[in-house]
């Protein structure tokens, strides 16, 4: 047991063990901080166990095109994150950038594509990211076992994927390995703001720490106030099949299938209001196993192994929220869809910001929850 | 591995494994016909790190049984009774599909 | 094998397993006249203990025995019940609402009853030694259901290892057959006889005291046993070759072609668990059971369990409780013919007999924890992702509390078996690890579908515009 364990005191203690809190922690363990990550236990609500593993770029930012940058920045950054990850744990999270495809089943999911990509580009301030629209010959190039179906589809080279229940097991093993104190079976109750210091109640005991970064998922929502602070969420649902494991037959990742370096096949998902994770929706399963076989008939021979159910992490309004507190100085609320994708900004970037005191607005202005005391505009389907 | 304890009455079944012919009795698991045959070891190799494994539990639940039975991969030997001109071949390492 | 056409959209009763229990539970409500399909995934009715009772080469029951016998009343009741009977069926899924998923050749079916009575069984305990994944290492009830269904027995030199009632009457069985055992490598912890003992007189009244040491004569006059042993590893570079075992002070090694492992049987929980029926850890037989009511109920309203799936009680007591399920399910939905079916009181009283000298097989046969719970950190926990005891303990070290969270760091009970061949190892080991219970540290949280189906089966289930809303967005 180290002293930081005995003593309970921190410089940053962060609520939330999943990837964004753990790569938060990463990063700050990095700079020297004494930092601990207080999780809940083994039967949770966890997205970062249930997220579908794209490092994705294509269709994000409509409403708000401080997120493209944001996400493109990701994008190209992921690659020195495994390579640090690797040199430091030994661990290979298997990222791959080999651009990614968002496949159409008739004309009309074309079309809506389309124009969706058409407005994100229109919009003032928005980054470019090469995106390609494709018709089926053009698609079949790249992916030679779609089927008759698919009329088409998009494109994005800066897309990619990365085993993400191995980067969530690299993660954690370097925490251990930098002195960060993960302590699972630490779920916070209430959090105190007194003489400038953060008093953390939680199942086992109190932590207090000079500063505290909310990295809770859903969970934000209740803790947010109690360090003045705030984070709408709307979570949903979401359900993915696996298959067997195959020998590889498909290069690239698209947003709804995607094959793991490990050869299972990943098949998405599902958008709904029901939030019980607990069990599945068959009907919902038939669609998406169906779409999968129209899009790749010889998906129609593998055998699902598994299936899961998760919630997603979702602010109101589908975009990152990074804020700190004006009355509570030293607490910030950090949530977002995309933990996996945006995991190397926020080891990078987020991390320095908070181990320095304050967000640089310039650069993370955007993302602050005083958006939402203004008008909404509602993001694409697909994150 | 095994042999026939008894003087088998069951009616013969003729299949192949890795196109060899086996002679299976009516009533046998493709497993059972595999390990009695004893022409092919070992059973299969893992789709994980490429180990040779055989049935441990021959009751549908260990999945170490795993064949591709008339072309289709990842079947359950132990499961499924042999039936003249089945088509068995051993699998080596992760399942193979076709376009 | 694929659906008949008589097969109806929906039934009163769904009982799934074709063993004493599913078979009993299925025959008692059909004989009330409620519409009742029995489903199983074997070609022949009989589950595990009498496998291949209709089929079975070995026709007369000098080698299997007497009880095994007991399997044929109950195949014909059952046969004359009128319930429909789906054989070589796959169960993949059971949700609340009593919807049951079947695949049956290669197409899926969702087939609802208004009650569904799982009789799923039992399954062997994992034993996991350095080696259980090398080629001719396997169970004893493995080598059982080869010797029921196809007349088999071991070709080469054969070790059993391992403890409990099926040993003994397997070992029996292979010698009656003409098969040789080289040796037995009995790992019942000598500790054990006295913590049974206080249990013997009940075992004593039952019938099982008689024939379980007429068993143990019968094997021990012509087979070498090595008692107390403590430790067995099992060596090969692509197949067994050695068996190198430890007993107490005492070593050893045995070369083999063929060695088979037993230490219990525990219930198989994958269905119920998946269905979200509650469970609890076992103390005693060391497992998760369902939590049930006296007649069966589970948790979730209109889903009993009965036999071996609901707490190891043997093929006697599995019939017994398949009928309490049916007499209550009976008296909820056709209370006027109750008086066709025998009366609760009746079959409780035969069931108190059945599992009379349970509670001295039970602490006789508990297994010792340096075979439910790897020490070496090379031996593999689970299987199907072929993951280690070192692996595990490592987890722990970075912080997995328990085996949903050891799953997303390692993968453990992902493979095709789901768990079922490492999930209690992975418990006990945490437990262990962690100076917790088993029943804090919890189980894996399973999901449909319990058995792979094919992605075109999954596909081929109805689709609604609700379901396609939540999968096609722009």
């Amino acid at each position: 047991m180290n002293h930081t364990q005995s003593t309970n005191e921190y410089d940053v203690a962060v609520i939330g063990g999943g990837l964004l809190g753990s790569s938060i922690a990463w990063g700050l363990g990095r700079l020297g901080q004494r930092t601990c990550v207080l999780d809940e236990g083994d039967v949770t609500k966890r997205a970062s166990r249930a997220n579908f593993a794209l490092v994705w770029v294509q269709s994000k930012g409509l409403g708000l095109p401080e997120y493209t940058g944001w996400t493109v920045r990701a994008s190209e950054t992921w690659s020195k994150l495994s390579d640090e990850i690797k040199a430091q744990t030994g661990i290979d999270v298997c990222h791959q950038r080999p651009g990614g495809f968002h496949l159409a089943l008739s004309e009309k999911e074309l079309e809506d594509r389309r124009l969706s990509l058409r407005r994100l580009h229109n919009q003032p301030g928005a980054t470019d990211y090469k995106i390609e629209i494709l018709d089926h010959d053009e698609v079949k190039k790249q992916l030679p076992h779609i089927g008759p179906d698919v009329v088409g589809g998009t494109y994005c080279p800066l897309d990619g994927h990365v085993n993400s229940l191995r980067y969530l097991r690299a993660i954690h093993s370097a925490l251990k390995t930098s002195g960060v104190d993960y302590r699972p079976e630490h779920r916070v109750s209430t959090i105190e703001h007194r003489n400038g210091e953060f008093k953390i109640s939680t199942e086992q005991g109190e932590i207090r720490a000079g500063k505290v970064v909310l990295a809770a998922g859903n969970a934000n929502m209740t803790l947010a106030h109690m360090v003045g602070l705030k984070a709408p969420m709307s979570p949903t649902r979401g359900q993915i099949l696996v298959t067997e494991r195959t020998v590889p037959f498909l290069g690239f990742p698209l947003t709804t299938i995607r094959q793991t370096d490990e050869g299972t096949v990943m098949i998405g998902d599902s958008r709904e209001e029901f939030i019980d994770d607990t069990v599945q929706n068959l009907p919902i399963n038939a669609v998406m196993a169906d779409r999968a076989r129209r899009m790749f008939p010889l998906l129609n021979q593998l055998n699902i192994v598994r299936t899961w159910s998760g919630i997603r992490v979702m602010p109101k309004d589908g975009f990152p929220i990074y804020d700190q507190s004006e009355t509570c100085p030293g607490a910030f609320v950090t949530c977002c869809h995309s933990g996996v994708t945006l995991a190397p900004n926020h080891a990078f970037d987020i991390a320095p910001m908070i181990a320095k005191g304050n967000l640089d607005l310039e650069r993370v202005g955007a993302f602050s929850a005083r958006r939402f005391d203004q008008i909404q505009v509602q993001s694409s389907g697909y994150y | 591995m095994f042999k026939r304890a008894t003087n088998h009455q069951e009616p013969a079944v003729q299949i192949t494994v890795d196109g060899l012919p086996v002679t299976a009795r009516r009533g046998d698991t493709v497993s059972a016909a595999i390990l009695t045959a004893g022409c092919v070891e070992p059973y299969r190799y893992t789709a994980v790190n490429g180990t040779p494994r055989a049935p441990y539990c021959m009751m549908g639940v260990c999945f170490d049984c795993l064949v591709t039975i008339d072309g289709i991969g990842n079947r359950q030997g132990c499961l499924i009774p042999v039936s003249d001109g089945m088509v068995i071949t051993r699998q080596n390492g992760k399942r193979e599909i076709e376009s | 094998m694929s659906f008949p056409e008589s097969l109806h959209a929906a039934y009163d009763v769904i009982v799934i397993g074709a063993g004493p229990a599913g078979l009993a539970a299925a025959a008692t409500t059909a004989e009330a006249g409620l519409r009742t399909l029995l489903v199983d995934e074997n070609s022949a009715p009989g589950g595990q203990i009498y496998r291949a009772i209709t089929t079975s080469p070995l026709k007369n029951s000098s080698i299997l025995g007497k009880d095994y016998e007991a399997g044929n009343d109950l195949v014909h009741t059952f046969e004359k019940s009128g319930a429909d009977r789906l054989a070589g069926c796959t169960v993949w899924s059971l949700d609340r609402e009593r919807v049951v998923g079947l695949s049956c050749g290669g197409e899926a079916r969702l087939i609802k009853a208004e009650r569904v009575i799982i009789a799923t069984g039992a399954m062997e305990r994992p034993f996991p030694i350095p080696g259980w994944t090398l080629p001719g290492v396997m169970t004893i009830g493995a080598g059982q259901t080869l010797l029921k269904s196809s007349g088999l027995i071991p070709s080469g030199r054969l070790a059993l290892a391992g403890q409990g009632p099926l040993l003994w009457l397997y070992a029996a069985q292979i010698l009656r057959a003409g098969g040789h055992i080289a040796a037995i490598f009995d790992t019942t912890p000598l500790a054990n006889y006295i913590s049974a003992a206080p249990h013997l007189p009940g075992f004593v009244f039952s019938p099982y005291w008689i024939k379980g040491l007429g068993l143990i004569r019968e094997v021990k006059r012509v087979v070498k046993i090595v008692t107390g042993v403590t430790r067995l590893e099992a060596q090969g570079k692509n197949k067994l070759q050695t068996l190198v075992w430890e007993a107490g002070s005492r070593t050893g090694s045995i070369d083999l072609d063929v060695l088979m492992l037993h230490q219990g049987v525990v219930p198989h929980v994958n269905l119920a668990m998946a269905a979200g029926i509650k469970h609890e850890w076992d103390d005693i037989q060391l497992c998760f059971r369902p939590v049930l009511d006296e007649s069966g109920n589970s948790s979730i309203k209109g889903i009993m369990i009965a036999g071996d799936g609901a707490g190891i009680g043997g093929a006697e007591s599995a019939a017994e409780r398949g009928r309490l399920a049916a007499i209550d399910t009976v008296a909820n939905l056709r209370p006027d013919a109750l008086a066709q079916i025998p009366s609760r009181d009746n079959v409780r009283n035969r069931l108190a007999q059945t599992m009379r000298g349970r509670a001295f097989l039970d602490h006789l046969y508990r297994p010792s924890k340096v075979f439910r719970i790897p020490q070496d950190a090379s031996t593999i926990v689970c299987r199907c992702e072929e993951i280690t005891a070192g692996e595990i303990r490592a987890s722990i070290a970075i912080g997995a509390t328990g085996p949903n969270q050891l799953k997303a760091y390692r993968r453990t009970g992902m493979g095709p078996c789901q768990g079922r061949l490492c999930g209690l190892t992975v418990t006990e080991l945490m437990a262990d690890e962690r100076g917790k219970s088993p029943e804090e540290i919890g189980y894996y949280r399973l999901r449909s579908p319990v058995k792979p189906i094919s992605l075109a089966e999954l596909a081929s289930i109805p689709q609604d515009e609700t379901a396609i809303k939540a999968v096609v967005r722009g």
